[in-house]
Parts: structure tokens; sequence; C-alpha cells
């Protein structure tokens, strides 16, 4: 097990090495950011200077290689717009993210698991049709016309809750979460539930496949026939089984969620690390995309590996697999 | 009872009353609230609130008193200021030239700007203050944009010029100016709240509190306004404007702007520009947009009026030149073309394209109001009068790049001229291309002609007002009207909507400033 | 009596069940309209002489049935072509992805040790990616067009299915047949094809056709933010994207009829998906 996660550990080394690369690339391939960042007016001493204040001067291989340096002592550079260590800045719109990541997955999770579990055990009532026809609403339909709709219909029109913006924060643990209060919650109800749609229908679908078969197989049947109590079979067995492509599945969605809170982020007007990055990469504010990447790629192996462990946890048959 | 059921319905039919706090949405983040770190327009803007000039823009960008009372040019290359007495900064200290003096050494000087102020301050050979309230400037050269160029440096203290480092403004430590409003708070990417100066040397500010949030998805800031979130937005969308205006809670604000849409076409290249071809598609060899009488006849076949109305829904006017003509230097004898397909396909003739050539118009998409909509629509009028043509529209950070690289031949761009008069995009647009000099760093066409490069060099020489003004429109008149170096569309016109019991004098240099909102009357 | 062939009772299943019946029916009339847009479309969209900007955003009724967008485009046409479009970068760029990260994930399984883990570590770093990264950098560098989006779309997509291959394949791996197999000294080919991807298969489906939805309406994101398809060519995305800001206008009709649209195809494709799914999981079949 140790073996195990030391070498995770230093997969993880080689991949934000390699991420860190491909952005560094890919950015220098989109454009020259002192064409976008300086006054067009400006004459050419001041785009010099601009390149010589941002290091953009050097040719890129040696720019990776600086970044390399100092990114081993943990400063990832500082932001050209901002002009404050990048890293800073994404962490400090961490926490705003990851509440909308956090409660789009309790609602997700907290729905569609009991959703997906009534379809799947009584597949030809018509509440359970309804169910499914819904979940491909959630999925179909582009998070960005959701969102604007709900604020059209819950801001504007009924005015139950705040159009755009975060609420009020507290200080909790050096983090500013603001999902503690009602107030805070208010602001983020929306945001969440647009985020969490189509993760919801994705689990409700899988939840329901996933019953469907294993409510046939023959362990089901015995355990029925030796008179457990219906919630006791499908409470314990039944939700045992499912749960591991469950996990699989739920683990790779939190990755897509946080990439998909770029959008919902920009409708919301969420000052969330989502909208930071997309502004960035369209100012080509390098040393803020690459902080990005390598803190979200690093979040994602971590969830991995921790998918990987409560994997062979709950399948004895992956850990004998695994061993030989 | 039934009184109180009116009352009740009432309240619940309108907003909240309207308290001591004004909350605005802005349409662009800022970055900083260092006043010299990066030179945006929202950071400008925002800074203003905080800070002073030595000399203010009024709506019209015409030049007023700020922190410098009067000032005039004693000589060709050297100013006086005289500065206002008894203005205090916000934490009780005098303001005086020394101040002014710290200010200026700073601007060059700050770390790690992406884009400093110091196009500003380069000018400036020498800077003295013979007493605490005059200040003299020399400068190398005649440079008449001098005071335009002062109303966009803020003046910090004298103390936080000299220790204050960027990180310490967004933090609020170094935020001590003379402006109306005091620093409360600042979250970066979210809001900045601040508190009236109730010292402040000028108008008093209306309201004691005011929230600035930042919104920049368009429908949304609309849904905020309209939900009662905030009082008053910025950026109004073309496509909510009519039914804004319906609105019977909302008044818009207007002002045509500083900022120009226009054509810049490839006449550098002589031969094979690269994205030009024949009617079927072919590379053709020949550079047709070399020919004034081409780019004329582009210019004519464009119905600018249909793209006012249907395109930007009333929020443009349309352009012959390249400011709207209550701004300085600008020509009274130039009109927007009329449209004139007939009169385009002749020139075309002449010109020796009787069948036309293909061409494919680049634009950015994120970047100016409408901007891929408007390539559209202008693709559409070309292709109908012989000139196929196909849009390519990309995000602003490839296009700029690419276009600095003088990849395209057909190009959508807009110029917003800071200095309110038309040095500004002459310069920039339409002058010879030259690095060092800072001549054409957005002649993206390398439009060349030697008569306006004259013009335009003796102009900017000249401080008497009177005489530069008539240079600069002679200089227009060739460049535009009749070599057409850029085809102008329109100049784009801002919106602020806000709530009917607010009122505000809507600016060309399209800054939202709280301290002009007042209650209406 | 004669036996059924397998195909036989395959449809037969599928017609029996009325759902997939109409799901099938609705599919067969979307891909319909895409493939003879051209000649039931009242105009052609792509034409820039034909349109006429003062038309634009004219209200459904009359000579445009469904209006006209901020172009001056007849909505009807455009939905016609803009199928078109979405249904050929959806499914291309997923069945492409489903194969290229389906035989990968499997492979991956059944091969184990270094290559399972670089495949993975690689996966990891690909679901790190926004995809609005990948568009970007990829638009800079090859331009814009329909080709371009399938690749991005593609680069986004496979490690979906990559990981739910693996892990379905990895379950499979552990099992006592699978033991048998090896005992009996099947050859690996035979091992991988006849065994772990037909049981890796019916998740891999489900993915699928959520991925298929996910990919046209990624796109049609994309388009929102201003890096899909050019404009002047829509895709459903597309139009969708250009009338979300009209929606609060009170123009309507620029953005529902294509969101319909697209809802309607997506529908189609899961409820034939869901169907095929069910027939063929081998354990359903029991029933």
């Amino acid at each position: 097990m140790a073996v195990f996660i030391l070498r995770r550990l230093a997969q993880t080394l080689l991949v934000l090495f390699v991420t860190s690369a491909l952005v560094f690339g890919g950015l220098y391939l989109i454009g020259n950011p002192i064409d976008i960042l300086v006054n067009p007016a400006a004459d050419e001493a001041e785009k010099l200077r601009a390149a010589a204040a941002l290091g953009l001067d050097r040719p890129v291989l040696e720019q990776y290689w600086i970044f390399l340096k100092s990114a081993l002592g943990g400063d990832l550079g500082k932001s050209f717009v901002f002009g404050r260590p990048a890293l800073e800045v994404i962490l400090e719109r961490m926490p705003a993210t990851l509440e909308l990541a956090f409660l789009a997955m309790v609602m997700s999770v907290g729905l569609g698991i009991p959703l997906g579990l009534y379809a799947g055990l009584y597949p030809d009532r018509l509440s359970s049709k309804a169910i499914m026809a819904g979940s491909i609403l959630g999925f179909s339909l582009p998070t960005f016309w959701v969102g604007l709709l709900l604020i059209m219909v819950f801001a504007v029109q009924l005015g139950w809750l705040p159009s755009t913006g975060r609420g009020p924060t507290q200080e909790v643990f050096g983090l500013q979460i603001s999902i503690l209060s009602l107030e805070g919650l208010k602001y983020a109800f929306l945001p969440s539930l647009n985020l969490a749609l189509f993760k919801l229908s994705l689990i409700i679908r899988l939840t329901r496949a996933q019953v469907r078969e294993q409510a046939l197989l023959d362990y089901i049947r015995f355990a029925r026939a030796k008179g457990l109590p219906r919630a006791r079979v499908i409470g314990v067995h039944l939700l045992k089984n499912i749960m591991i492509p469950l996990v699989t599945v739920i683990g790779l969605e939190l990755g897509s969620v946080i990439a998909f809170a770029i959008v919902t982020e920009s409708v919301f007007a969420w000052p969330g690390m989502g909208k930071l990055v997309i502004d960035s990469i369209f100012q080509l504010d390098r040393p803020v995309v690459v902080a990005y990447l390598l803190v979200v790629v690093f979040m994602f192996i971590m969830i991995n590996l921790a998918v990987d462990l409560l994997y062979s946890a709950l399948d004895p048959r992956v850990r004998i697999a695994e061993a030989k | 009872m039934r009184k109180f059921l009116l009352a009740a319905l009432a309240t619940l039919l309108s907003w909240p009353a309207a308290a001591q706090e004004l909350s605005i949405a802005l349409s662009t983040p800022i970055t900083s609230l260092d006043p010299h770190f990066h030179n945006l327009s929202p950071n400008n803007s925002m800074s203003k609130h905080f800070f002073d000039p030595l000399i203010k823009a009024d709506e019209r960008q015409n030049l007023k008193p700020g922190l410098a009372e009067s000032w005039k040019a004693i000589d060709d290359t050297t100013w006086e200021f005289k500065l206002r007495k008894g203005v205090k900064f916000h934490d009780g200290s005098d303001f005086t030239a020394e101040d002014v003096l710290a200010t200026f050494k700073r601007v060059p000087n700050v770390p790690n700007s992406p884009s400093s102020l110091a196009i500003y301050t380069k000018p400036i050979k020498e800077a003295t203050a013979p007493d605490k309230y005059t200040l003299r400037l020399k400068t190398d050269k005649p440079y008449p944009l001098l005071p335009n160029d002062l109303s966009g440096i803020q003046i910090l203290s004298k103390k936080v010029a000299e220790t204050a480092k960027t990180e310490d403004f967004n933090s609020g430590k170094a935020m001590n100016g003379t402006g109306p409003y005091k620093f409360v708070e600042y979250v970066s990417g979210d809001r900045v709240v601040m508190a009236a100066n109730e010292k402040y040397w000028g108008p008093k500010p209306a309201f004691a509190k005011v929230r600035y949030r930042m919104i920049a998805n368009s429908p949304a800031r609309v849904a905020a306004l309209l939900a009662g979130d905030v009082q008053m937005i910025e950026g109004v969308p073309t496509a909510d404007i009519e039914r804004l205006k319906k609105d019977a809670r909302i008044t818009i604000a207007s002002a045509v702007s500083n900022r120009l849409i226009y054509l810049h076409m490839d006449s550098g290249r002589e031969r094979n520009s690269p994205f030009v071809t024949d009617v079927a598609g072919k590379p053709l060899e020949a550079n047709p947009l070399r020919d004034p009488r081409v780019r004329k006849a582009i210019s004519k076949m464009i119905d600018r009026d249909a793209i006012v109305s249907r395109v930007m829904e009333g929020q443009a006017q349309s352009a012959g030149q390249l400011l709207p003509e209550f701004f300085f230097g600008t020509s009274k004898r130039l009109k927007p073309e009329k449209y004139d397909p007939e009169g385009a396909k002749k020139l075309l003739a002449e010109a020796g394209y009787p069948n036309g050539f293909g061409v494919t118009l680049h634009t950015p998409n994120n970047r100016y109001i409408n901007d891929e909509r408007i390539a559209q629509a202008v693709a559409q009028f070309l292709t109908r009068s012989g000139i196929p043509t196909k849009v390519d529209a990309m995000p602003s950070a490839v296009f700029f790049s690419r276009g600095t690289k003088l990849e395209f031949s057909l190009m959508l761009a807009g110029w917003g001229a800071e200095t309110g008069e038309t040095s500004s995009p002459l310069r920039s647009l339409l002058a010879t291309y030259d690095a060092a000099a800072g001549m054409g760093t957005a002649n993206r066409g390398r439009f060349s002609d030697a008569g306006v490069d004259a013009l335009l060099g003796t102009a900017i020489a000249t401080i008497d007002d009177t005489k530069r003004g008539f240079m600069l429109a002679a200089a227009a008149e060739k460049a535009v009207g009749e070599l057409t170096g850029i085809v102008p569309l329109h100049y784009e016109v801002s919106s602020w909507a806000m709530r009917k019991n607010l009122a505000y004098k809507a600016r060309a240099d399209q800054s939202t400033f709280a301290f002009e909102v007042f209650p209406a009357k | 009596m004669k036996e059924e062939s397998p195909w036989r009772r395959f449809c037969s299943d599928f017609i029996s069940s009325k759902i997939a019946l109409t799901g099938l029916i609705l599919l067969s009339l979307v891909v319909a309209v895409a493939l003879f847009a051209p000649w039931i479309s009242p105009q052609n969209p792509y034409d820039l002489a034909k349109l006429d900007l003062l038309d634009s955003r004219l209200e459904p009724g009359g000579k445009y049935l469904l209006g006209t967008d901020g172009q001056g485009r007849d909505m009807l046409s455009a939905i016609f072509y803009g199928l078109r479009v979405s249904l050929l970068v959806g499914v291309v760029s997923g069945l492409i992805a489903l194969t290229l990260g389906g035989l990968l994930g499997v492979l991956a399984a059944y091969a184990g040790g270094r290559f399972e883990a670089l495949l993975m570590r690689v996966v990891d770093i690909q679901l790190g990616f926004p995809a609005i990264l990948v568009a970007l950098i990829l638009i800079a560098v090859l331009g814009k067009g329909v080709d371009k989006i399938i690749v991005a779309l593609v680069c986004v997509q496979w490690a979906y299915y990559a990981r739910t291959a693996r892990s379905a394949a990895l379950a499979e791996r552990g099992k006592e047949y699978m033991e048998a197999a090896r005992g009996l000294g099947l050859g690996r080919a035979r091992i991988v094809l006849r065994h772990l991807l037909p049981n890796a298969l019916p998740p891999l489906i489900v993915v699928a056709t959520v991925q298929v939805a996910h990919a046209i309406a990624l796109e049609a994101t994309l388009s929102f933010l201003g890096l899909g398809l050019p404009t002047t060519e829509p895709s459903l995305g597309l139009l969708i994207a250009n009338g979300y800001e009209y929606l609060l206008s009170g123009k309507y009709w620029i953005s529902l009829y294509p969101g319909i649209a697209l809802l309607l195809t997506i529908l189609a494709i899961n409820l034939v998906g869901d169907q095929l799914r069910d027939q063929l999981n081998p354990r359903l079949s029991r029933a």
C-alpha cells in the first residue's frame, strides 16, 4: 500500500512537469501577451520595458527554465495582469469555486442516488419514466443557457434569490467561506444548481443502470429468498455493489465540475478560479494559467488516488487483482 | 385597511427604497487599485474616485481644472501650473507641489507593470516646484498634448509615492488620496466599496457609500439591474436597450464616445496580400487594396445606417472621420460616406477590377461591442457589391498577435482616443510606421503617405491650439477623405442604465464615476 | 421451426419497446433533415449575398416561419443546417473518442504494470486540462473549422472513455472466468476482444450516449466563449449561443427554437442509446 502511494506521488511530479511544459508551449503558440497588455499607443521603448518587466524578452526555453527553478521553491511566478504571485491569486479564489463544487456534488449525489435507485427498482412506473426524461433534459441543455434561465425566473421574475455574485464571507481556518451563513447560501444556490444539473442527470442514469443490472443477480435473489427485509437488501447489498462504478464516475466528474464552473462563474459573476482562468487565458496571463492548471491537476490526481484507494476498499476482487 | 393593502402592494411592486448606498455594476473587472500599475480603462476610472489628477476632463473630454487651478505654456517647451490651495489628503495632510514631483518620479518605475503610464511622463524632461503651489515642467520638444496626458496621472502624497508598493494599494494601506471617495474594501474580481470624503475640495458626492460590483457577463448585468441587486449598470448591451427604454422604472443615459470602429486594409504590400483572392478563390498576385479607389469603393459599399440601426440597435453614430465632430482636431468637411453600391462598382472597374475580387475579413470576437456581427454585416454588403467576403472571427488575444505580425489583409478594429483629440488616432493608425518614434504603432495596414506624415508631424509640435486644429483636420481630410487609409464605420455610443431616481451625465470617454451620479430632480 | 437469427431477434426486441421506437423514429427524422438540409431549406444561410441585414430579428410568421436571427438568417434554414453540423461534430468526435479511449482503457487494464500507470497518468493530465484551453490552443495553431473542433472534442473526451473502460475491464479481469480463460491458454487478443471488450461495452455505451450530448453542448459552450465554429456556418450550439443575449429582451425565437431542436436531437440519441445498452448488456438479457 505504501509503495503504491509513493509510486503515485512520483508519477504526480512527472505529470505536473509535463502539464507545465504543455501550458507554456501552448500559450506561447497562441500569441504574445505584450501585444494585448501594452497600451496600443505606446512606443517601442514602453513595449521593451514591459517585456523586460514581465520576463518576456528572453527566449521561451529560458523563460521555462527560470520558471522551473523558482517553481521548485514554491514560486510560480507573478501574474502579468495583477502583479501579484500567481499562486496567491489562484488560492485566493479557490474557496469560492470549491464551495460551488461542493454544493453541486451534494445536490447531485444527494438527489441523484435516491432518484436513480427509485427509477431502477421500479422501472415501469410513470414517475420513473418522468425521472429519466428529466435527466435527459439535465445534460442536453447547455449550462450557460440554463443559468440565464434560472436567473430570469428566480431573480428577475420572482425576486426570491439574488441574481449574481457571492454572499458575505466569514473567515474559517484562514479561508473565506460564504456558504456557512443563510445569506451566503442564497447567493450560492442558483449557481450550484446550474453546475449540478449535468452531474445529477449522469448519476441518476448510472445508478439506475447499475441497479437494474444488480437487481437481477443471483445474490440479490438469494438474499430475498433468505427473508432479509427489502430495505436491508437494497441498503446494504445492492448499494455497496453499485458504489464502485459510481465512485469512479463521481471522482471523474469532480474534475469536470471544476472545469465547467468556468461557465457558471461567468454567467453568475461568481468570483472563483474558473472565471479568473478564462480571463487569464484570453489575456495570455501565462503565470496564472500555469498556476491554475498545476493546482487543478494536482487536486485531480489526489482525488483519483483517493478513488482508487476507496475502490480497493470496496471491492476485494480489485485488491486481489492488484496484488498479483 | 385598504390603504395598508395598497401600501403593501406598492412596496412589493417597487424596489426597496434607495438608501444612502449606491450600487453599480461594472462590465470589466479592475486588475489593481494602484493608479500607476496598469494603464487600463477600468483601473483608471476607479482610481479617479480615490485620487485626483492635476487636470480633469468633463463628459466631452474638455479639460477642466483639477488639482491644478490653471496652467499655461510660458514658451514652446515650458509649462507652468498653479496648484489648488487648501486641498487635504484623506489622512489630513496638505497637498503641495512636492507631492506632484514625487508622483512623477514614481510613474515610470512601478515594478512588474504590464502597461505603465510612463508614456505620459516621458515628454517631461524636467519638473521643478518654484514654490509650494507652483509647478514648472520643461519638455524636450514642443508638446501640446501635455495637459491631456496629465489628466491621466493620479497624484499621490509624497510619502505614498516614495514608499508604497502595488500590494499596499490593493490592501488599502496606501489608499490615501485627495479624491471624493475613501477606500473601504476591495475583493479582487468581485467588488470595490468606498465611503464619501466629507472634506472633498470639489462638489460633494451625493452618496455616502458606493459599492461597485464586477459583472462581466452582459445579460447577467442587466438581470442584476432588473432584479434590483444593483441600481445602475454601465455597458448596456445593445440587445436590451429597447426593452430597458420601455421599462418605466429605468432611465438610460447615452453619449457618443471617442471610440471609432473601422476597417484597416493592407495597403503596404505591393503584391500577394495573404487573404486576397480572385472571385473564384485563387490567390491573387496583385494587391487591389493598395489602390485608394478600391478602398474608397469598399467604403461606398457599406450601408452604415443599416449597421447602426440593425446591428448596433441605434447605439452608434455613422462615422466619416476619426472622432465625432465636437472633438478637437476634426474636420467640418468630412461626412460619413453615403451608401452608393453603383458608385462603388464604377470605382472598382476604374481601378481595374470590374469583376471584383475575394477577401477574408478578420475580426476579434470579444473586444468591441458586437464586433463579430458588424463584421458579418460588412461581409454581406461587400459580397453583394462584387467582393465575396469570408469572415474569420477570433479571440482578441489571437487577433492582435497575428495582426501585429501583419498576417491579415482586411481587418475590423476599434480605436478609443484617450486624449480626446484626433492626433491620437492619426498618429497610431495612419502615420507611417516608426516603432522608435512611436508612430503608426497600431497601423496594421501599413498605410503610408508623406503628405499626411508632414501635416501630422508639424501639428503635434504646434502649441497654438487654432493652428494645430487646422492641421489635424487637414491631415484627416487627406488620410481618410482622400486616400481612405482606413474605412471609418461608426462611433460607439455608450449607455448607462439606472433607476429612475438617479441621473448621470453620460461620458464620451466611457468612464463610470460614482461621484457624478446624483439623485434625479 | 426456423431459429431466429440473433440480428432479427435484436431488431424485434428493439421495436417492442415503444419508447425506443419513438426515439428511433425521431432520430431518423433528425438525420434525414440533416442530410437533406440543402434541399428542404427555404434559404441557404451560408450564402452571404442572399442575406439581408434589414430582415434581421423579425418575429416568427409570415415570410420566415420561425423568424430571423440577428444577421437576417431564416431560423428554420439555420436550424436545418445547424443540425447537420452539430450531429456531425458530436457523433464523429464521440465515435473517434470511444474507439480510441475504449481500446486504450481496455488494453491498460489488461496489460497492467507500467503501461497502465503511464496511460492513467496521461488520462489525469487530460482530465485536468480545461476543454477551453485545449480549444484555444488548437484554434490558435490550426485555425477555426469543423475538423478542428472535432479534433479538440476528441482530445477532451477520450480520457473519459479510457478511464471508464479501464475500470470496467479491471473488474472483469479479476473474475474467475478470466482465470479460467488464461488457464485454458486462450490467446491474449482473443481474451481482450471476446471477453474484456464486450463486458466493458455497456458502461461505455452509457458514457457514449451522454458524451455525444456532452460534446454537442460543449461545442455550444465553446461557441458561447467565442472559440467554436465560424459564425457564418453555425451549429445549433452556436445559434443558441448567439441568441443568448436576446433572451432578456423578449426575442426568444433566436435562442428557443434551436434549443428545442437540440433537445429533441439529444433526446432521440439517448432513447435509442438506452435501448441499445439494455439489449447489449449480457447480464440484463438473462431476465
